[in-house]
């Protein structure tokens, strides 16, 4: 027997017909800023003031029912104004196997709302953006560090945080 | 006895009475000494990938139990040696250290592999360059992962370390904290 891993990405060429992708267009066209396909993964850029909804769309939606949330992460994109950090989920349909990602674009000092109503798993997730990107997330139930100690200066994971630190090594 | 704290070895009197003979005559550091050196118990942490090859150290394979040292205790008021097997990260820090605290007296620390040693390749904001930052080395084990012979090598080295240790003497009245006794003259 073998396991066809494949099929948990998206065999077609055009993000356009990803099933998540078409309902999106169909039910949230208004929140969706875009889509794109790498390596046969299809991601959608989604605007933060329709990510709560539209995430609890893609969960509840019974034809995609992406009911596992992977993993919360951020990218730092210090050169794109107005959008330095990209909030990223990552989703999986554990009945459909299928994947699915959707990216927040957020500028510096803005905030985000919390998915923990939706996936309970992401409390921690969450914690571990802000920890490293200084994202917050409003609405968290419990928003401190999870990874580095408490009191620490900075947040390491974004692009002017020094390489070594700031202490001397 | 003039041979009190210098660690003579033992010596062994044979009498030509069959009845009179078993007499053993040493000091009593030297029987302490023995006692502790042959019955270490480290205490049962592990930080990272170094853990894996302790772990492989005292199964069967390596044995660790041939040495005696094999009885690893789940509680630092129980066990003499501490192990740093593993990257300590600053968030780590204060567990290891009132780790180190709450082990009783006589107690060593052996630093196992890069990361414990120096901080190896995690030359970054978040790992402790070394763990003599925090708590006193007594035995540095080099590799990345050391290999269980090194692990046995460095433990060994420790058994000299502690035949070396002064435990009654005249001169020194009070014992102060972490004190480990005189260090080795001649090379290991």
């Amino acid at each position: 027997m073998s396991i066809d891993w494949n099929r948990q990405n998206f065999s077609g060429e055009d993000p356009e017909q990803h099933p998540a992708v078409v309902a999106l267009r169909a039910k949230h066209g208004a929140g969706l800023i875009g889509v794109g396909i790498s390596r046969g993964e299809v991601w959608a850029v989604v605007s933060p003031e329709n990510a709560i909804e539209i995430l609890t769309f893609l969960r509840d939606d019974p034809g995609l029912s992406f009911d596992y949330l992977s993993d919360v992460t951020a990218v730092h994109w210090p050169d794109r104004d107005g959008a330095e950090f990209d909030v990223v989920y990552q989703l999986y349909s554990i009945g459909k196997k299928v994947r699915f990602r959707v990216k927040v674009p957020l500028s510096q000092d803005q905030e985000t709302g919390t998915v923990t109503g939706i996936w309970p798993t992401a409390e921690w997730l969450e914690r571990e953006v802000f920890d490293m990107f200084g994202i917050r997330f409003s609405g968290h139930p419990d928003q401190r560090r999870i990874l580095n100690p408490e009191g620490f200066d900075g947040h390491p994971l974004r692009k002017e945080f020094p390489l070594k630190g700031r202490v001397s090594w | 006895m003039s041979t009190i704290g210098k660690n003579k070895p033992t010596r062994v009197y044979r009498s030509k009475k069959p009845q009179e003979g078993n007499i053993l005559l040493t000091s009593a550091s030297a029987v302490i000494n023995h006692a502790q050196r042959s019955s270490i118990m480290p205490l049962t942490f592990g930080l990272a990938c170094c853990a894996i090859e302790m772990i492989a150290t005292a199964g069967p394979r390596f044995d660790l139990s041939r040495f005696g040292w094999e009885a690893y205790r789940a509680s630092p008021r129980q066990s003499d040696l501490m192990i740093v097997a593993g990257t300590v990260t600053n968030k780590m820090a204060p567990v290891v250290k009132k780790l180190y605290d709450q082990m009783a007296e006589p107690k060593w620390v052996l630093a196992m592999g890069s990361c414990a040693t120096c901080g190896g390749v995690f030359q970054t904001y978040s790992v402790v360059p070394g763990v003599a930052n925090l708590i006193p080395v007594d035995v540095y084990v080099p590799g990345c992962p050391p290999r269980p012979e090194a692990l046995i090598h460095g433990i060994m080295t420790l058994q000299m370390k502690i035949d070396q240790k002064v435990n009654f003497s005249a001169s020194l009245t009070t014992v102060e904290p972490g004190f480990r006794g005189p260090t080795r003259k001649e090379p290991l």
